[in-house]
């Protein structure tokens, strides 16, 4: 399959990720949208790994993933203490400290 | 021989003393003296200011051997580049004769406080402050004496300075007593700033004389006075007009004598030994010193002429118009000082002194016998007003130094009265009374130097014998005029003593400088250059002897014949005089004068730097500045939305720009 599918599709996952960080307001459908925004990285990375027959970027996209993990689970745990508190995972509603 | 000599250099070497001794008793007082009781402080303070007079006198007699005297460094003070200055006292026949004066007066008027303060202290409900005067006292001696020992400009400074302080302090001993709580405190204040104007002119003159002369050191300086004359003339006539600046200001000269009649606010001691013996003098002194200078400026010294014999005669005229018993002597006081600084104008320097010298005798005796009168007063006040409640202030006829409240005093206070009459018959200018020989020096210089100012000093010493005339008649003769009057009861030994030493310096103070004699003017020529000998011309002095007697017998035609019926009767001059009288009385409308043209619009200056300019102008400018920062924050902060989405939009925003920017660049 040509370069141009896995890039393309790359692009619109991405793109996909951004739109709903800015235009979602549940904080579990952003998070989703990181994780889309971080898998579109890594499609790229294997793409170009298989692409140039080079390991490197294999190896970048566990790394990747570890960090996104351990993103999640401190995001997640915010995540609860924020709905202990405020009964509601709005992110709008998290503006106390505006000025 | 050698064995004679070592003995005079190594009394030459006691001359700090006169400085530390009184130091000493400060310290002694200072931290003994609450145990001491105020006999202990008195006896303490005394026995500072009258071993400095012995160690005056150690030293006069040191010099009548080596007349040439010493210049004694202490230390070295300052040393800056060129400038190399030390604290050095210079021990020559002026500096001693002043020595003596200052101490010697000072001694008796120190014995002289502890009787008037005693009383003083008590009348006035505070008897700790007792301390506190002798304490201020000697500090005075102590700048004073380092005054007439300096051997430099700056040092003398110093003591300018220091005296200066004392004056502030002593006047306003009783600083929250006075005209509404707060007369004294502004009598002190008003000749604090006064004499900085005056300061002001003389730290120009020092200034000058550092720049041009490049040392301050008296040798070195007059040493130098006919090279720099030779080449700028116009800088010693700068330098010694705002020396005279400071003349005017510490000897209350025309314009800056405003100050001295208030100072009559302090305790009577301190208007006797500071006001009107020593302090003052200080600017004659200083005048006397830089003769060479004032030499060297004929200009100026046509000025200082000038100023003297104006203030001779327009504080006379005012003294005219004075009840105040202590107003009477101030304005008097200004007058003789006038007649001193005339002196050193006219280049008699020694007439000058011999003045000062005795002039500093019967002042300290009318001031100290006033003091007496005042006590005798305040006694009689207390015991005629027994039945009633406290004094109501501010009304004359209370007044315990209002000459319309005395009256027949001399049956009362015999001992006052008799030390007063020699104090008056003195300052008149009375054969054979100290202040006729001094007077008659001064006439005879204005005689051969300036016929108008002979004139303006001739009148001013008929004013002298009228208003001294008219005192004495007014306190002494008569009738009592009010109760305080008729029970004042005589003042103790320890005030009467002094009186009487003083009275005896009055008598025979003449002495000092006879015709045919001219003691003093020997003693100074090891010092001063005399350019005027004392003559005694008999004309000028049987004419001013006539002068005197003419004003005495007026004083006694209005005051004596028809004393004043009571306390509220007009004074006799006012129907002959009208209005002069009234202006005479209201100091011919000075301090209003300075009012309106100095400080009126001072103080408007001060209002306008104030409140447009530094509460406007100044203030605007720091809050405006704070204002604008935190109104752009108002501004700036609306981005912190506290959205999160709005956060992510405009990171992602910046890494698309930044995209762009990378993207394009290549």
């Amino acid at each position: 399959m040509p370069l141009e599918y896995f890039l393309g599709l790359s692009a619109i996952m991405f793109t996909i990720g951004v739109l709903g960080v800015i235009l979602r307001r549940n904080a579990l459908v952003i998070f989703m949208s990181l994780e889309l925004m971080f898998n579109a990285a890594n499609l790229v990375f294997v793409t170009y790994a298989t692409y140039y027959q080079i390991l490197t970027g294999q190896i970048f996209v566990f790394f990747v993933m570890a960090v996104a993990a351990a993103e999640v689970a401190v995001g997640l745990a915010l995540m609860v203490a924020i709905f202990r508190t405020k009964h509601s995972i709005d992110i709008d509603q998290m503006s106390s400290l505006k000025g | 021989m050698l064995l004679q000599e070592a003995v005079m250099n190594s009394t030459f070497q006691l001359v700090p003393l006169v400085v530390l001794l009184p130091l000493l008793g400060i310290l002694l007082n200072w931290l003994f003296g609450k145990r001491l009781g105020e006999k202990g402080i008195g006896a303490i303070a005394s026995l500072a200011t009258g071993g400095s007079f012995v160690v005056s006198v150690l030293l006069a007699l040191a010099l009548l051997q080596n007349h040439e005297g010493a210049q004694i460094p202490l230390f070295t003070w300052i040393s800056i580049g060129t400038l190399d200055l030390s604290w050095a006292f210079r021990v020559d026949t002026l500096s001693v004769t002043m020595m003596l004066v200052v101490s010697g007066v000072g001694s008796l008027i120190h014995i002289y406080s502890i009787g008037y303060m005693h009383e003083d202290v008590r009348h006035q409900g505070e008897p700790e402050r007792f301390r506190r005067f002798f304490i201020f006292l000697n500090l005075f001696i102590a700048a004073m004496m380092i005054l007439v020992s300096a051997d430099n400009f700056l040092m003398l400074f110093v003591g300018w300075e220091g005296v200066g302080l004392c004056s502030y302090l002593l006047i306003g001993f009783w600083f929250e007593k006075g005209e509404g709580g707060l007369g004294n405190a502004k009598a002190a204040k008003k000749a604090f700033i006064v004499n900085r104007i005056g300061d002001f002119g003389l730290l120009i003159a020092i200034f000058l004389i550092f720049w041009n002369f490049g040392t301050l050191n008296f040798n070195e300086v007059f040493a130098m006075v006919p090279a720099v004359a030779g080449s700028q003339p116009e800088i010693l006539m700068v330098i010694t007009l705002f020396m005279l600046l400071g003349v005017t200001g510490k000897s209350a000269q025309i314009p800056l004598y405003v100050w001295l009649p208030d100072a009559m606010a302090g305790p009577t001691p301190v208007s006797a030994l500071i006001h009107a013996a020593t302090m003052v003098t200080a600017g004659v002194y200083l005048m006397v010193r830089s003769q060479v200078m004032y030499m060297a400026a004929p200009a100026t010294q046509e000025v200082v002429a000038w100023v003297g014999a104006l203030t001779a005669l327009f504080a006379g005229l005012i003294a005219l118009g004075q009840f105040d018993i202590k107003k009477v002597l101030a304005y008097s006081t200004i007058s003789q000082l006038g007649f001193m600084v005339a002196a050193v104008g006219l280049g008699a320097e020694v007439a000058a002194m011999f003045h000062l010298i005795t002039h500093a005798f019967f002042k300290a005796l009318l001031f100290l016998s006033a003091g007496s009168v005042i006590l005798g007063m305040e006694h009689g006040l207390e015991a005629g007003q027994k039945g009633h409640s406290g004094h109501t202030e501010g009304k004359h006829h209370d007044d315990p130094q209002d000459m319309r409240n005395m009256g027949a005093i001399r049956k009362k206070m015999p001992v006052t009265f008799v030390v007063y009459l020699i104090g008056a018959l003195a300052l008149a200018g009375i054969a054979p009374f100290a202040g006729f020989f001094s007077k008659d020096e001064i006439l005879v210089a204005a005689n051969q130097g300036n016929t108008a100012i002979f004139v303006i000093l001739v009148a001013a010493a008929f004013l002298t014998a009228f208003y001294m005339g008219r005192q004495v008649l007014m306190v002494f003769f008569g009738d009592a005029r009010t109760n305080a009057a008729k029970h004042a009861k005589e003042s103790s030994l320890l005030v009467t003593i002094p009186l009487m030493i003083l009275a005896l310096l009055s008598v025979f103070g003449g002495a000092l400088n006879l015709p045919g004699l001219h003691t003093l003017e020997h003693w100074l020529e090891e010092t001063l250059i005399i350019t005027h000998p004392a003559e005694f011309i008999v004309p000028i002095a049987v004419g001013s002897l006539v002068v005197a007697l003419v004003a005495i017998l007026l004083a006694y035609l209005f005051y004596g014949r028809k004393p004043l019926a009571d306390s509220k009767a007009a004074d006799p001059l006012a129907k002959r005089l009208g209005i002069l009288f009234r202006w005479m009385n209201q100091k011919f409308m000075v301090d209003e004068f300075y009012q309106a043209v100095v400080i009126g619009p001072y103080h408007k200056l001060a209002d306008f730097f104030a409140n447009p300019i530094d509460q406007g102008l100044i203030d605007g400018v720091v809050n405006g500045l704070g204002t604008l920062t935190t109104s752009f924050a108002g501004v700036l902060r609306k981005l912190q939305t506290g959205f999160a989405r709005t956060y992510a939009l405009s990171i992602f925003a910046g890494l698309i720009l930044i995209l762009v920017y990378v993207l394009t660049r290549i």
